[in-house]
């Protein structure tokens, strides 16, 4: 119990650090901490999603990047129309997720283990090649987003606290619904399936059906993620897509803890703090980033949360 | 015709060496149960390995030569080092490790070879036209590669099949735990196959090298290209990734260069030149969806269990 308290309190923390970093980029004047933490919690946002199909559904994802992708043209090519409601954009953006993640996930889910892997990927790369040739919208350069989404003065996404707070709203939700969906009946037979779904199948549970269904939530989700990444870069391109993103992704709910509640958020906040503390003391910061990740493979198990698990039971 | 004939060539030419890298990663793969991502590192290495040891003796052959024994040495201290202990574990673990590599490998080529890519210039003998057909000539380079890795298949099928290494190396890709109860030094045959593979990659890098520039991040297109042949050949087969890299080396360079016209016989000129590079670029994956939907296992599924 000692162990789980550990992580308990870091958690908190971690949470109540989110919540309040707008205080201390007000005091300190430091804004860049604002747009870098935006960006760290949308990605959280992005590897909770693929944590609900990788973590407790056993699906391992390679492709999770195309959502970003997705979700971020939707916003950009509605603009690029003209239609720059958020009342649009965002339905829109999830509307195009589900509708993918359904179709990709009815033919890979035929497929498991390393195949899986590799066939959301080949799907991702397959959405990676159509935005690059789309060249009303940008091709291989990507494009650029001049409006951020319009929510008819309710918010405003270009005032940068409340763009971080809606940020944040939208990740405590998804966690909230992952939460709900976990301990649901659903849930747990999807987690039942992880772990024998032959078992599952005899009892009578229609496998494939709730697997293809957990995997579409995940996928919306993700283009939720996408969409909020497009106001936030005020672009979105073909290498938001990059199978190098969606790898990424999953080093972050590894490295956070898979299968775990805030495992991913703090992957991805651990990943990307890395990155940006490591990037300021030397132009090679991959040269320690890629050992580290290494050595976290090879001596902490069950990522940072089962890390801190562990210490606690000292 | 000249322009058929051609494309074939180098349609053959370029799945030949991805059966280079392929062999290697379903090698790795079917025998160790590794995932290994680092493994378009091994192929950048080699590239520059070769660049750089053919500048310095001045001599092409003698570069790839010593480019080749240090990709093989570099993958056997990487297998000693990190991935030994990575045997057993989850895939999941594999990718990310792995992938720290990949970060690890292209920024120490950054640092040692700097940012800007490398040029492998071929000697003259290399470069002339030959003839193959009455009227028709393909450079001889590429010709070379045909032959070299034509026979690096023959070679790896022979070793796999006819010698005690490869009979070995069969039993321990269908019963880890049996032949290393029969007394066979289980880690020193890993060690030898990963750097087997190693060099496997290393000579597609350093083939590929004059055909393109040598740069940071060579590897990883590739990489997954080779992926997709292996899951289309069905993994760990030798045979299945021969077979599935010559089909999607067809398929890639014939898409690429005919697509765009067949295109404009259904579609507007416009409309043909958006899509044809997308939708060849796409051939392949779509390839391979169709494959993995029909065959979840592969079209050739090594015999296993």
């Amino acid at each position: 119990m000692k162990g789980l308290s550990v992580s308990k309190a870091v958690t908190a923390l971690m949470l109540a650090g989110l919540v309040l970093l707008p205080l201390y980029s007000y005091l300190s004047g430091n804004i860049f901490i604002l747009t870098l933490f935006t960006r760290i919690v949308i990605l959280a946002l992005a590897a909770a999603s693929l944590n609900l199909i990788m973590g407790f559904g056993g699906m391992m994802s390679f492709g999770h990047a195309a959502y970003l992708g997705i979700g971020g043209y939707a916003v950009g090519m509605l603009a690029q129309e003209g239609v720059g409601s958020g009342f649009i954009q965002f339905p829109v953006a999830l509307a195009a997720s589900a509708i993918y993640a359904l179709v990709i996930g009815a033919l890979s889910l035929r497929t498991r283990g390393v195949y899986f892997i590799m066939i959301t990927l080949a799907f991702a790369q397959m959405a990676y090649y159509v935005a690059s040739g789309l060249a009303r919208y940008g091709g291989d350069d990507g494009l650029t987003v001049y409006k951020r989404s319009d929510f008819s003065g309710l918010i405003n996404l270009s005032d940068r606290t409340q763009f971080y707070y809606l940020c944040l709203a939208c990740l405590f939700a998804v966690i909230f619904l992952i939460w709900r969906i976990v301990n649901s009946r659903f849930g747990l037979v999807v987690q039942g399936l992880r772990s024998n779904e032959q078992r599952m199948q005899a009892i009578g549970f229609p496998a494939k059906r709730y697997q293809l269904v957990c995997f579409v939530i995940s996928g919306t989700m993700c283009g939720l993620a996408g969409a909020l990444l497009a106001n936030n870069t005020d672009f979105v391109s073909p290498a938001v897509m990059y199978w190098t993103r969606s790898g990424d992704l999953m080093v972050m709910v590894i490295l956070g803890g898979m299968g775990t509640l805030f495992g991913p958020v703090m992957g991805a906040v651990v990943f990307l703090l890395l990155e940006e503390f490591l990037s300021q003391i030397t132009e090679y910061w991959a040269l320690i980033m890629g050992p580290l990740l290494l050595l976290i493979v090879l001596f902490g198990r069950g990522g940072i949360m089962g890390m801190l698990g562990r210490a606690g039971r000292g | 015709m000249l322009l058929v004939v051609e494309q074939f060539l180098n349609g053959l030419q370029f799945g030949l060496l991805l059966f280079l890298l392929a062999a290697g990663l379903t090698l790795v793969f079917g025998i160790m149960d590794l995932v290994n991502l680092a493994h378009g590192s091994l192929y950048m290495m080699g590239a520059y390995f070769a660049a750089t040891f053919a500048a310095w003796t001045g001599s092409f052959l003698l570069g790839a030569l010593m480019a080749l024994g240090a990709t093989l040495v570099l993958g056997i201290v990487l297998e000693m080092t990190a991935l030994r202990h990575l045997y057993g574990r989850d895939h999941l673990d594999h990718v990310l490790a792995t992938f720290g590599l990949i970060l690890f490998f292209n920024e120490a080529v950054r640092l040692i070879w700097g940012p800007a890519g490398l040029a492998l210039p071929l000697p003259a003998w290399l470069t002339v036209p030959v003839p193959i057909l009455p009227g028709i000539h393909y450079p001889a380079y590429r010709l070379a590669i045909i032959i070299v890795a034509l026979l690096v298949a023959l070679l790896l099928y022979l070793g796999v099949m006819r010698t005690r290494i490869g009979m070995l190396i069969r039993a321990g890709a269908s019963n880890r735990e049996m032949i290393g109860a029969l007394g066979i030094n289980i880690k020193l045959l890993y060690t030898l196959v990963f750097g087997l593979g190693a060099a496997l990659a290393g000579l597609a890098g350093l083939m590929q090298a004059p055909i393109l520039t040598v740069q940071i991040g060579m590897g990883e297109n590739i990489l997954i290209l080779a992926f997709v042949i292996i899951v289309i050949g069905g993994i760990g087969s030798i045979r299945g990734a021969f077979l599935a890299a010559i089909f999607v080396g067809m398929i890639d360079t014939l898409g690429r260069a005919f697509l765009p016209n067949l295109l404009r016989q259904v579609l507007s000129g416009a409309a043909a030149s958006t899509a044809a590079p997308a939708l060849s670029s796409m051939l392949i994956y779509l390839l391979m969806a169709i494959v993995l939907v029909v065959r979840p296992e592969g079209l050739f599924p090594a015999n296993r269990r």
